[in-house]
């Protein structure tokens, strides 16, 4: 094999199936079959023009996409060039968008980092002068067809893409998302058109389960034997249902795949429905996620037009539709009976299990429910067989996951990685470690349901069972680091708040219990100064019910969300003991975040006695008078700060 | 020959018997393990929400809810570890950190669900604190009053409300922390949907939900010297007063309860049998003046409330079809002021006319506009049977010393059809009596008709009267009967009549009912009125003589025109609703 394609972190696009073109000309597609120029032009392996790819994902637009893609528009107009301008999804490194890649004809496309607005004229007037401005650059791709750009770094070396293993995220940020010519030519539908002209239903279950594909959700169930739990009831109506109800603080893996690669999600969802058997499937994807929604709205009615959705799919007797359910933005309804319910049209509530959806779900009948990052990797598991999908990764947790990685890291965005990947590597070699030569801390993987990974289990791997060993769970993919002037003990109240926000209310020990314990923290970090005695005792009391509580919620809440929501004060409570002992006991917060234990003071030598802190202060809580070192009434004071802002001596410290 | 081997289950180190469907709790309480609950609903479908069932696999040592939980052969569970114990135990106090913790002002002291377990599981002390939820209490409904604080949200009324009566007054709003239960759009109970049938009170583990009470202004009328404060008691009452004071469901202390009444200060006590005796004669009359002159068909019964104010709220178009007839319990009310008033020289005004039923939806009901004639309502206060229990030991009248005695005639007279309206079914089983009579002028051969006396929510029959081949059916709980309303909507329907009960199985499992133990009580009480149908000799409305005598010297004959200006009523399609 090639080494350059050796060291290729994007898997290699699939080949264009004739046969599947043969199908397709039936319905007009407009690749026909042995037309290898327009695959070449699709695939952008020959182009007759530049092209210009504009990141239009979520995160490239927050970052000023929009307003760079109109200028690179006035520009091309006004110099009267001519080019191709192509919306991408998010290739993942989110913190580089605006992302603007450029292909000149006979040149390997070259992605420029962080193209606001003003930088359009700079960039283009080089490139179109034969100039690549490096200081712009990110890297370039890599390509047998075109010639290298001397001097450019490859983006394959880049340190962001290089430790990654992009299966999933093949086409995102790569591809045009809307385009269904583009994602055939890239071997799009072949897999499809395989597994339902080469397999029976029962196949296609035995090659998920022979592939070792597990849940991307959280559990972690083996997708195959899921699936057979489903094939194996007799109904005449089963459903598939794709839980796109993203709602992790810190997590946007299913948003970008489905801006980035909507088109697989799809393709992916006619595999699972014809391997279970399922007529009709769902995507619950939640309201917040508009341009996801649109683009999987634009892409359905592509696959519908040519027969890859809806009744007698390619020819083959099997038909499947389905249609996009958007949610209120519920966290619960991640939760599948939940989110069961919510499709039903009632409130999003989880019912208690057994009966399984796999055999009474959606309205009461066998009901298949997985994620998009599962179902997205379906494409690939038939495209390169289960065995091959098998070999990667690790005893237990086989082929890729897919990362937001997020929080105090230089590089932040969306990666995928070959499970048995450290987070180590995730942290520092992928994301380049913490920014301004802080200490790390711990990075939280899992959102709300998840736990900590402090320092000392940096070298932990991605992998479904050692995550669980150091409380912590693989949960959907979101990972935030958190660098030294993070209070653990304020991550914990986060979480515990969210999710006291967010139980359904429906069993006593989530809606109570996590409330219970969020006012529990909220009594470690409140001041001391206005407790009273019985407050104070109240304090300590709840100190001690902590850790119970806990358990308690865990072991007989009603869902997933219940019975994972303690582990944010569980893991932060095994690896940051000493933090909570100084909350509780010293009555200080170590990282300096909680407020309310903290205590301004004046450095009596450093002070001059300018006033200005005096003058800022917006309680009159600084006292002194001009040229003598001033001080702070401490009843008064309200941590606000504006006094060591206005100090220009640093005379003023919070201990 | 092989024997038949038993499905068995291991329970704390024993096995028990299982069956097909049972649930891990079904299984226990058939072996004499009662596992708490806070959320089931016998006959519904689990909910799991309270996970105060929940009970240790020994396999893994997880706690699973036994509600929802199937019994299986492979199932090993401890009911009671420490674990178990930690928990359920960990689960109340979590309930108890933020109740109000009034128990010795609240409704349901010393029978409160919540009360009960917190005692049994050892809650001595506030482990875990937080504030005391004070919350609006919603007194707008004349019926239920519902107080928010001391709800602990385990959904009983939403799911009754909901999946029994089909009503959906209440649900859950809000998310976490801050969840509740709410009418739509969280407005008061009496712009609601709400037809105060009680369902929820009945379901309610706390104090949450609770009948409005009219004990006090009651005992004030009492206590007033100008006042003859008069008392009729609904046949419901008097099979099921008995389990208040510890008596076994299903007894009849009709004679004793009259006795009671009297030392409670009573000037006088009826009996609503009487006035559903009146009623049939009026309602009968009705349907075969409905059937002969093409009336709007099917006619519906209209002693129910809490389904006129159903159908007024969900089928106006309907609302043509429900008999112009009061309730027996407002026949007896008009009666009481018009016609014994004068009889007995008592000025109107100086009459209190109270009624005890088994309903919550009554209290609406005397409230109706309608309810009022030449100027004076009806009845004057309602009182449920929970409330006349407290009313009674309120004046430490020991039930088992009374002498039991007669209610006071004119109205105390009644036939056993009569008594009959107390079950679902008997309304239409007394009015075919009479029927029958009315228009063959003879008896029916057989009286008691078996096929209205079995435990089907919708049962049917077809009678022979003459030529004429008369379809009725008997409907109870309201979400039972939406189904036949719905095909009455579209025409699918030939019924001549059909008798509506809001509460399922009719008024002895009223909303105003005691909240029994003995999950067979309502099937005690309905025994109880079929065996006084059965020993006793007078089964037929036409023939009680005080009926005979009523309209011989004051209301002239069935639905003449004084009988319709004091006995018949209207009905109105509900508007103020969202």
């Amino acid at each position: 094999m090639d080494k350059i394609i050796e060291k290729n972190c994007w898997s290699e696009a699939g080949t264009v199936s004739q046969e599947l073109l043969k199908k397709l000309s039936e319905k007009d597609f407009p690749l026909k079959p042995g037309d290898d120029e327009s695959v070449k032009k699709l695939t952008r392996e020959t182009i007759a023009r530049p092209v210009i790819y504009v990141g239009a994902g979520t995160c490239g637009l927050g970052a000023g996409a929009g307003a760079t893609k109109k200028r690179i528009i006035e520009y091309l107009n006004k110099n009267k060039k001519e080019a191709d301008i192509i919306e991408v999804g998010c290739i993942g490194l989110c913190s580089a968008e605006p992302l603007v890649d450029i292909q000149i004809p006979g040149k390997t496309r070259i992605s420029f980092k962080n193209i606001t607005a003003e930088k359009v004229v700079p960039l283009l007037d080089d490139i179109f002068k034969g100039i690549i401005p490096k200081d712009m650059v990110l890297g370039q791709f890599q390509s047998q067809h075109d010639q290298k750009w001397e001097e450019v770094p490859c983006l394959n070396d880049h340190p962001f893409f290089a430790p990654q293993k992009r299966w999933v995220l093949v086409n995102c940020g790569i591809v045009d998302p809307l385009s269904i010519t583009e994602y055939v030519s890239r071997g799009g539908y072949a897999s499809l058109f395989k597994a339902l002209t080469k397999n029976s239903s029962e196949e296609i279950c035995e090659t998920v389960e022979k592939s070792g594909l597990k849940g991307r959700g959280g559990g972690g169930f083996s997708t195959g034997r899921k699936w057979k739990f489903a094939a194996g009831e007799k109904s005449e109506q089963k459903y598939l249902i794709c839980n796109a109800d993203e709602g992790d603080p810190g997590a946007f893996m299913d948003r970008a795949v489905i801006e980035g690669d909507p088109f697989r999600l799809l393709e992916g969802m006619v595999i699972a429905a014809y391997g279970i058997g399922a007529s009709k499937g769902y995507i619950y994807i939640r309201a917040e996620y508009p341009l996801a929604i649109e683009r999987l709205h634009i892409a359905l009615k592509q696959v519908r037009e040519f027969g890859l959705l809806g009744n007698n799919i390619l020819g083959t007797g099997f038909s499947f539709d389905l249609q996009i359910k958007m949610g209120a933005g519920a966290f619960v309804c991640g939760e599948e009976t939940a989110l069961i319910n919510s499709i039903e049209g009632k409130r999003g509530m989880p019912r208690p299990r057994p009966p399984y959806p796999a055999v009474s779900g959606l309205f009461g009948k066998p009901t298949i429910i997985n994620n998009v990052e599962t179902l997205s990797n379906l494409p690939f598991v038939f495209m390169k067989g289960p065995d091959y999908f098998n070999s990667f990764g690790t005893k237990n947790s086989k082929g890729t996951k897919v990362f937001a990685l997020s929080g105090k890291v230089e590089r932040t965005g969306l990666v995928e990685v070959e499970m048995g990947t450290t987070v180590k590597e995730i942290v520092f070699d992928i994301g380049g470690g913490i920014p301004n030569n802080k200490k790390y801390k711990a990075a939280q993987i899992g959102g709300p349901s998840g736990g900590c990974i402090p320092e000392s289990n940096l070298d932990i791997k991605v992998d479904y069972d050692e995550l669980k060993t150091v409380g912590a769970i693989m949960g959907s993919g979101g990972l935030v680091v958190m660098d030294e002037e993070t209070c653990m003990v304020d991550v914990a109240k986060f979480f515990m708040d969210f999710i006291q926000k967010e139980s359904c209310g429906k069993c006593i020990p989530c809606r109570e219990g996590t409330k219970r314990m969020y006012e529990i923290l909220k009594s470690i970090t409140r001041s001391r100064k206005k407790e009273t005695k019985e407050q104070t005792l109240d304090r300590f009391q709840g100190v001690m019910q902590l850790q119970e509580l806990a358990e308690v919620i865990k072991s007989t809440s009603l869902c997933g969300l219940g019975q994972t929501a303690p582990n944010p004060v569980l893991s932060t409570l095994r690896w940051f003991r000493d933090e909570y002992d100084a909350h509780i006991f010293d009555r200080k917060c170590p990282a300096g975040v909680c407020k309310d234990l903290l205590t301004y003071k004046i450095v009596e030598s450093d002070c001059k006695g300018c006033t200005l802190c005096a003058k800022k202060c917006p309680v009159g809580a600084i006292k002194g008078v001009a040229k003598a070192p001033h001080y702070i009434i401490e009843d008064k004071c309200i941590r606000c700060g504006a006094c060591i802002e206005a100090c220009p001596f640093g005379a003023i410290i919070t201990e | 020959m092989k024997e038949q081997i038993m499905n068995t289950m291991t329970v704390n180190g024993k096995d028990i018997p299982i069956e097909t469907g049972d649930t891990i709790l079904s299984a226990l309480g058939k072996a004499g393990i009662n596992i708490p609950t806070l959320c089931h609903i016998e006959g519904l479908p689990p909910t799991g929400a309270c996970r105060i069932c929940v009970v240790e696999d020994t396999k893994n040592g997880a706690l699973i809810p036994s509600c929802s939980f199937p019994a299986s052969e492979r199932l090993s569970i401890l009911t009671h570890s420490v674990k178990v114990l930690k928990a359920r135990k960990t689960i109340v106090e979590l309930l108890l950190a933020n109740h109000p913790d009034d128990c010795l002002y609240c409704d349901r002291n010393l029978d409160c669900s919540l009360q009960k377990l917190a005692e049994e599981l050892g809650v001595r002390h506030r482990r875990i604190n937080s504030n005391r939820i004070t919350q609006y209490v919603d007194t707008s409904s004349p019926a239920i009053m519902r107080d928010p604080g001391k709800c602990i949200l385990c959904g009983k009324c939403v799911r009754t409300c909901e999946e029994i009566q089909g009503v959906s007054a209440l649900d859950f709003s809000g998310r976490g922390s801050k969840t509740k239960i709410s009418t739509a759009f969280d407005i008061s109970l009496n712009l609601s949907t709400c037809v105060g049938c009680g369902q929820c009170v009945n379901a309610c583990p706390t104090g949450a939900l609770v009948e409005r009470s009219s004990i006090h202004d009651v005992i004030e009328a009492i206590q007033d010297p100008e006042k003859i404060v008069v008392i009729q008691h609904a046949p419901a009452v008097s099979v099921s007063l008995a389990e208040e004071f510890g008596l076994e469901a299903g007894i009849d202390i009709a004679g004793t309860m009259a006795t009671a009444l009297k030392q409670v200060g009573f000037n006088f006590v009826f009996d609503t049998a009487f006035s559903a005796d009146l009623t049939i004669m009026e309602e009968a009359t009705e349907l075969v003046q409905r059937i002969t002159q093409g009336g709007v068909l099917p006619m519906m019964t209209s002693c129910c409330p809490s389904w006129v104010k159903f159908a007024e709220t969900f089928y106006p178009e309907l609302l043509p079809n429900i008999s112009s007839c009061k309730s027996p319990q407002q026949m007896l009310g008009s009666m009481i002021k018009h016609y014994w008033s004068e009889k007995m020289n008592i000025p109107q005004e100086k009459i209190y006319s109270v009624s005890v039923m088994p309903c919550t939806a009554k209290k609406f009901e005397i409230e109706r506009e309608e309810m009022v004639s030449k100027g004076t309502s009806d009845i004057d206060a309602s009182l449920t049977t929970r409330e006349l229990a407290k009313l009674i030991r309120m004046h430490s009248i020991d039930m088992k010393k009374v002498v039991p005695s007669q209610s006071d005639l004119p109205f105390g007279e009644r036939s056993t059809a009569g008594k009959l309206f107390g079950a679902s079914g008997g309304v239409m089983e007394a009015a075919i009596r009479s029927a029958y009579w009315m228009i063959t002028g003879t008896e029916l051969e057989n009286l008691v008709i078996t096929e209205l006396r079995n435990k089907q929510d919708y049962r049917e029959i077809a009678v022979d009267i003459n030529d004429l081949k008369v379809k009725a059916a008997v409907v109870s709980g309201l979400g039972n009967a939406r189904k036949i309303l719905d095909k009455i909507k579209t025409k699918d329907c030939d019924l001549h009549f059909l008798e509506i009960m809001s509460c399922p199985g009719g008024c002895i499992n009223g909303g105003g009912q005691p909240k029994s133990i003995d999950k067979d009580a309502v099937i005690k009480r309905m025994k109880a009125l079929y065996a006084i149908d059965k020993n006793e000799e007078q089964n037929v409305s036409h023939k009680n003589s005080a009926i005979i005598e009523l309209y011989d010297k004051f209301l002239k004959k069935p639905g003449s025109h004084k009988a319709h200006e004091l006995l018949h009523t209207t009905y109105h399609k509900r508007t103020d609703l969202i």
